[in-house]
């Protein structure tokens, strides 16, 4: 036996990462354990968005409280994870004038959640962003939303979980989790073993390999997102912008980082291959983001891309994580399968699960995310 | 009727001494190879040719290897109506079989059953305090400015590093009637005798060298050996002004100059042999991963050879030799008919280079303790302004011990160099801070664009 505590998580991204720091704050001992090294995957590839604006309005009250807490990284984590409130656009081209109705019905419904969005015409948006385009037809601007380093945030929630007493385990990948009587064990590659009567899991694209042991498969589709960058160029993108369209081609985004350079994500995604713990970026899918980022604002399109990536994301069919407990064994708790859009909530999900596992209850919803909705037969 | 058999699609990248043998054998076998080069001229960059308007002789461009590079084009230009050859060419990523180019905004995605990267090398670079100011160059791009655009970097001139390109580049400078003030070599002389033994595998080349730093004397540079180099002196607003070093007696010393061009022999271009997925491994003698192969070029992927300096750096005569063994195995596995003997032959001219480019490994050796000695205000990773101190301070802050790890953290090697200047020289220090064999270090993964892409790309299309 390698280890004992009252909790053991699988996975250490951005969820777990979290989710041991705030399990600590609720007095509990924490174990982590990661396959490779901490954030590598998801939660340090994607774009960096920290945008509440666009999710399920069912999210919305998860998105809040995860704002509360990005607005508070700095003095929790004792780091810098480059968070910056610096608003988020989201706007719909001219071909598509239905959007601004849906626009309006979105900014309607988060109000009720506390979201502030402002709908502004393409004409208004061009005179405050003259970088957009002549098809952007209007946005929706949310000041209070923003961005920060994908990077630096899951090592950062980490460290500080470390700094509060939980153990980590970095390069240990678990072949194996059973419950034997009240505790769950869980072996290592290596043959270590590490016993805990509470287990989450916490492993993305992963996740479906540990759930499918306690007999909860899901069907999760590792994917890799498409993201680029450009050489540094002076500051002067203040929001995060990203497209409003029922087209995934058209679907891109992009925001400036202090330091100069442009990130570009979306259009299309990649493969990614767990088992093997790589994604590629297929030349092709960088070649239509960049098709797609002229579209939106033309005058990127002097500018060059020095580089490319993309990492190991987990998706759900319905596009909503699987978060909660387990539904066959008690003690068993899920939180896994953002579907590319889990970084913004990601403080927020491992605070909430802190407290399911810590108080066995929250007050935010998380009824969609049941794992029944894949092993329930109809 | 005979079914018509495809003539194999035969890839070539790079028109220096490897690619241009590479496409001669390749046309000598009745395959007409598609040449991507990202230069304006064929030749590479060591017999990198002059613009079309410009006249100066072979002689004078080339010194002793006017031979040589006459040969070269003279080859190449007999070729241009055999291949097809698409200068100013960028490859830009490798993936499913196909490579993808850029030319100005125009893309293309090229399938292949053979790819020979003979991409080349630039040069191995130590960071020394103040690098970043206007007027540091590199070795290699002193040499362009001069070859290609017959200009000096600068009034008076300071080459300081180690290495037979350090004294090849001031002598042409010296010929070209540029002010060398003086040459800074970090090696002891003494290293350089007792490499001779393998030096002396190749004696012409060794003669060369002999010769340039006899020239250099004559013409009055001051030549130091077994110095180390501390700071280059000078200002953001008017660049380079001085440089400090520290002589192999130990003191220090000012020069005045306006200009240095500085580096330490060169580093093969792997990064496309890394995005076509080659395996690597790590090379004690010059502290470097490098692309595995066989002694024919072969790569670990089937369809891909590896050749020239771009593999590893055995010197332009290697090249020539290896780029044409590299076309002859991709020939043979397509099936084609080939000279065995030839092959045999060729690889023992290889070895022969190989032996030599050890000597010259011993004779100017890689000073990696000067990266552990950089001061903390020292510019490292010059494309994203991070000094010595700033990497240093995230390895003790995260604990982080690996290239691509130190990287994601300090933004070492993420600039648009993609670590080709810094990453040798961050992997010394990374390894020397944790007090860890350097090969633990691991190496920076190669990410496409391999250079800069234009967002513009496809735009015509």
């Amino acid at each position: 036996m390698s280890g004992a505590s009252d909790v053991i998580i699988v996975g250490g991204g951005l969820m777990g990462s979290s989710a041991a720091l705030f399990l600590r704050g609720h007095g509990l001992s924490v174990t982590l354990l990661e396959t490779d090294l901490i954030g590598r995957q998801a939660s340090g590839t994607n774009f960096g968005n920290v945008r509440r604006q666009g999710r399920p309005i069912h999210q919305l009250p998860l998105a809040n409280r995860a704002i509360a807490i990005w607005r508070k990284s700095r003095e929790l984590l004792g780091a810098d994870v480059e968070y910056l409130q610096s608003g988020h656009i989201r706007v719909c081209y001219r071909d598509r004038p239905e959007l601004v109705g849906s626009m309006e019905d979105y900014a309607a419904n988060a109000r009720m959640e506390g979201l502030d969005l402002e709908l502004v015409s393409g004409n208004v948006l061009r005179d405050k962003f003259p970088f957009f385009g002549p098809d952007v037809l209007a946005g929706s601007y949310s000041p209070t939303d923003g961005h920060a380093n994908p990077r630096l945030a899951a090592p950062a929630f980490a460290r500080a979980a470390a700094r509060l007493g939980a153990v980590i385990h970095e390069n240990t990948q678990i072949v194996d989790a059973q419950k034997v009587g009240e505790d769950f064990i869980v072996t290592a590659a290596d043959g270590r073993t590490f016993r805990a009567p509470i287990l989450l899991v916490t492993a993305g694209a992963w996740g479906n390999a540990l759930s499918s042991q306690f007999g909860e498969p899901v069907p999760i589709v590792p994917k890799g997102p498409t993201m680029s960058v450009t050489e540094p160029v002076p500051y002067a993108i203040l929001p995060t912008v990203g497209v409003m369209t029922p087209l995934e081609q058209e679907t891109v985004y992009f925001r400036q980082v202090a330091r100069g350079n442009i990130v570009l994500g979306g259009s299309t995604r990649g493969p990614s291959f767990p088992d093997q713990y790589r994604a590629y970026v297929e030349p092709q899918n960088t070649v239509s983001q960049l098709k797609h980022i002229r579209r939106l604002a033309p005058s990127l399109g002097r500018l060059n891309i020095i580089r490319v990536w993309s990492g190991i994301e987990g998706y759900m069919p319905d596009s909503q994580p699987v978060m909660g407990p387990s539904a066959t064994t008690s003690g068993l708790y899920y939180a896994f399968g953002f579907s590319g859009s889990g970084f913004q909530i990601g403080p927020g999900v491992g605070e909430t699960m802190a407290e399911i596992i810590a108080k066995g209850a929250t007050d935010i919803p998380t009824e969609p995310y049941r794992v029944e909705r894949f092993t329930t037969q109809a | 009727m005979a079914e018509q058999r495809m003539s194999p699609r035969v890839i070539i990248v790079g028109a220096g001494p490897a690619g241009t043998r590479a496409a001669q054998a390749c046309v000598q076998a009745g395959v007409r190879p598609i040449l991507l080069d990202e230069g304006r001229r064929d030749g590479g960059q060591i017999y990198r040719r002059q613009p079309d308007n410009f006249t100066r002789p072979y002689a004078k461009l080339y010194g002793s290897e006017a031979g040589r590079a006459q040969a070269l084009h003279e080859t190449f230009n007999g070729l241009k109506s055999a291949i097809d050859y698409r200068p100013e060419t960028l490859v830009w990523n490798i993936a499913g079989g196909q490579v993808w180019t850029a030319s100005a905004t125009y893309a293309d995605a090229i399938p292949f059953d053979a790819l020979l990267l003979c991409t080349g090398a630039t040069d191995r670079l130590m960071p020394v305090k103040g690098w970043q100011f206007a007027g540091s160059y590199s070795l290699g791009g002193s040499q362009v400015a001069l070859k290609s655009q017959a200009v000096s970097i600068g009034h008076n001139v300071v080459f300081m590093g180690s290495g037979p390109l350090l004294y090849l580049v001031a002598s042409q400078y010296v010929e070209a009637g540029a002010n060398v003030v003086a040459v800074l070599d970090t090696a002891p002389y003494s290293a350089r005798i007792k490499a001779l033994p393998d030096l002396l595998a190749v004696p012409s080349v060794l003669w060369n060298g002999v010769t340039l730093t006899m020239k250099l004397k004559r013409a009055g540079v001051a030549v130091h050996n077994g110095v180390t180099p501390l700071e280059i002196i000078g200002n953001a607003d008017s660049g380079v002004s001085a440089v400090r070093f520290r002589t192999g007696a130990g003191t220090e010393q000012d020069i005045v100059c306006d200009a240095v061009a500085m580096g330490h022999h060169l580093r093969p271009e792997t990064q496309l042999a890394d995005l076509a997925r080659c395996a690597f491994a790590f090379d004690p003698g010059t502290r470097q991963w490098l692309p595995e192969r066989d002694s024919d070029g072969r790569s670990s992927v089937a369809g891909v050879y590896l050749a020239g300096d771009g593999a590893k750096i055995l010197g332009a005569r290697s090249a020539e030799a290896s780029g044409r063994l590299a076309a002859l195995a991709a020939l043979a596995d397509l099936g084609l008919p080939v000279d065995k003997g030839e092959m045999t032959s060729l690889r023992g001219d290889v070895g022969t280079y190989a032996k030599f480019a050890r000597g010259l490994a011993k004779a100017f050796p890689w000073p990696s303790h000067q990266a552990s000695q950089l001061p903390d205000d020292a510019i490292l990773c010059r494309c994203e302004g991070v000094t010595a101190g700033d990497l240093r301070g995230i390895m003790r802050q995260t604990g982080a011990k690996e290239a691509n790890r130190a990287k994601a953290f300090s933004r070492v090697g993420m600039g648009r160099c993609q670590g080709r200047y810094c990453g040798l020289a961050a992997a010394e220090l990374i390894a020397a801070e944790a007090d860890i064999p350097i090969e633990q270090v691991g190496r920076l993964r190669g990410q496409a664009p391999v250079k800069p892409l234009t967002i513009a790309i496809g735009d015509d299309q």
